[in-house]
């Protein structure tokens, strides 16, 4: 338990020392607020109050930020050390290849947490200062903020699992680009090229929802966007989203970054440094 | 079982179609140093990672003080500085030595440490300022920690000054007072590596020799060289009288075995005016390895 938190504070500080921390931070705040006065002029028609339609602004832009920031601080974990030399010496310590693993993670996620909370909070507060807010909008920032850093989460756990496979840092640095483009941009423009060519069939009746919830980017804006009737609104989007169970969409969230993990242990296992 | 700190039996390590290592076996028994020498790539490495349990073997085993290599316990046990180590750049070195001290699981005195392989004025400024010897020095500090059982240095001579040397060679003199077993892995055989108490030479996966730096020495046979300089115009006759090989107008070069020697000094102190001057060289350190290294290679 001390070794895995001597890891932890050891990784926070490299966080803090080198600005990563600083610098997600300030990344957050700027985009969110941009995105919360860009966005802010259909809340007239809609009759939503502005920060429902800031949260709806932010969560697309925390399909990309979020897995992005996540792959940028976690591509180096593994790979890093291993082209330092430092890995092989890590290793020859008592802690358990599980406990350096889990000890990354949770500073790494932590340092993710503070990024976003600080980022899409002040965001939020400012569109609640000046436009209003409900009880309803308070709720659904409170979830973007929670689905980010699970989406963060997958993506620290899948930047790992490239760490652990690649020989250089270098190399884990494009294959973590690749990972973002897959999942966030390709994966949807796969599925849309789907749909269109069933043109309304029993594919995107019954199998397309579930292919979508199970790319973890886009249950984060299925479970955002299905779970409040005003960023729906918003949105303008909800149709697929209510063919699913409302479940679908925080299991495919709860799941992925469990699975990103336990497949990064398994890939770091098998690393000889 | 034994007492022997770190047992190595006929380890046999393969990749792919490739064999690093062919049944090599070595004791390193406790406060006991051992050179392991070999050219890059004749498996140093590979032992030491087989023995921190790093890569599996394919054949054999390894004993740390009891303990299966890669084991916890093992781990606890074992120290070890990496061939030219590096740390992360934003730390400082008393941070990094802290961390490590955390992962050791043992109380320890960072600063303390740091001053023993003089890094008291640096160790608050980042790693990354460090220059090489630097990054060494705080990697032999890391090896101080916690009393192990067995200490690998990898190329520990690498990016040091001669000073640092000599300071090297007092902390492996340390360690092995405190009764760790120390086994450096080297691809020279300098100062260092003379003053270890054993030599073990691989050469391609295979061991070659085992034994004390004397007995190596002896067991080669390897010739001292005299090289004779003569007055005037003797060293035809030098040449004649000693079988020698003329090198320039006025040398004459001998080689003979160690108990050949004194007799062919007391020739030449039989030949007189003849002779203006002599240099005796032994064989080298660095003689010595290359006859066990390139032995056979042909």
């Amino acid at each position: 338990m001390t070794r895995f938190l001597s890891i932890a504070a050891t990784e926070m500080l490299i966080l803090r020392r080198n600005r990563w921390l600083l610098m997600a931070t300030i990344i957050m705040v700027l985009f969110a607020l941009a995105l919360t006065f860009a966005g802010s002029a259909p809340t007239g028609t809609l009759g939503v109050d502005m920060l429902t339609i800031s949260v709806t602004s932010m969560t697309t832009l925390s399909v990309y930020l979020a897995p992005l920031l996540a792959l940028m601080i976690s591509f180096d974990a593994i790979a890093g050390e291993a082209e330092r030399g430092s890995l092989s010496l890590l290793l020859s310590y008592p802690a358990g290849r599980g406990e350096i693993l889990l000890g990354k993670f949770a500073a790494h996620l932590a340092a993710l947490g503070f990024a976003m909370t600080v980022g899409f909070g002040s965001a939020g507060a400012i569109a609640a200062w000046s436009g209003g807010a409900g009880a309803d909008s308070l709720i659904a920032l409170a979830r973007l903020i929670a689905t980010s850093i699970l989406l963060g989460a997958v993506f620290l756990g899948l930047g790992y699992l490239v760490s652990a496979l690649s020989r250089s840092a270098t190399a884990a640095a494009g294959l973590s680009a690749g990972l973002w483009l897959v999942f966030v941009v390709l994966y949807d423009l796969g599925l849309l090229g789907a749909v269109v060519m069933d043109g309304g069939g029993s594919f995107t009746r019954s199998i397309f929802p579930w292919l979508m919830v199970a790319n973890p980017a886009d249950a984060f804006r299925v479970w955002n966007i299905a779970a409040s009737d005003g960023v729906a609104l918003a949105s303008g989007m909800a149709g697929a989203a209510q063919t699913l169970p409302a479940w679908a969409a925080p299991a495919s969230l709860a799941i992925w970054p469990v699975l990103a993990f336990l497949l990064a242990r398994a890939a770091f296992k098998r690393v000889e440094p | 079982m034994t007492d022997n700190a770190l047992t190595i039996e006929n380890v046999r390590k393969d990749r792919g179609s490739a064999t690093v290592l062919d049944d090599v076996s070595l004791i390193v028994q406790p406060g006991e140093r051992v050179a392991l020498l070999g050219h890059n790539g004749a498996g140093k490495s590979t032992l030491i990672k087989t023995i921190l349990g790093l890569t599996p073997l394919t054949a054999g085993r390894i004993s740390v003080d009891g303990a299966n290599p890669g084991s916890a316990q093992a781990r606890r046990l074992t120290a070890y500085l990496p061939e030219a180590v590096s740390f992360h750049p934003a730390l400082t070195g008393r941070e990094q030595l802290t961390l490590f001290a955390r992962l050791d699981g043992q109380a320890a005195d960072v600063p303390g440490l740091l001053d023993r392989v003089g890094l008291s004025d640096a160790m608050d400024r980042r790693i990354g300022a460090y220059s090489k010897g630097m990054r060494q020095r705080l990697g032999l500090a890391q090896v101080l920690l916690g009393n192990p059982k067995v200490a690998l240095l990898d190329e520990p001579t690498s990016g040091l000054d001669p000073i640092s040397r000599q300071d090297l060679y007092a902390i492996i003199d340390e360690l092995a007072g405190q009764g760790t077993a120390v086994l450096i892995a080297s691809h020279a055989l300098t100062e260092v590596e003379a003053q270890t108490d054993r030599i073990a030479i691989l050469r391609q996966g295979v061991k070659v020799a085992d034994d004390a730096l004397e007995s190596l020495s002896a067991q080669a046979g390897l010739p001292t060289k005299l090289r004779i300089r003569a007055t005037g115009t003797h060293a035809d006759q030098i040449a004649e009288t000693m079988g020698g090989t003329r090198i320039n107008g006025a040398s004459v070069e001998v080689l003979c075995t160690p108990d050949q020697k004194m007799a062919r000094l007391r020739d030449v102190a039989a030949m007189g005016e003849a002779v203006a001057d002599i240099e005796m060289t032994p064989p080298r350190l660095e003689d010595l390895y290359r006859h066990y290294a390139k032995e056979g290679m042909q």
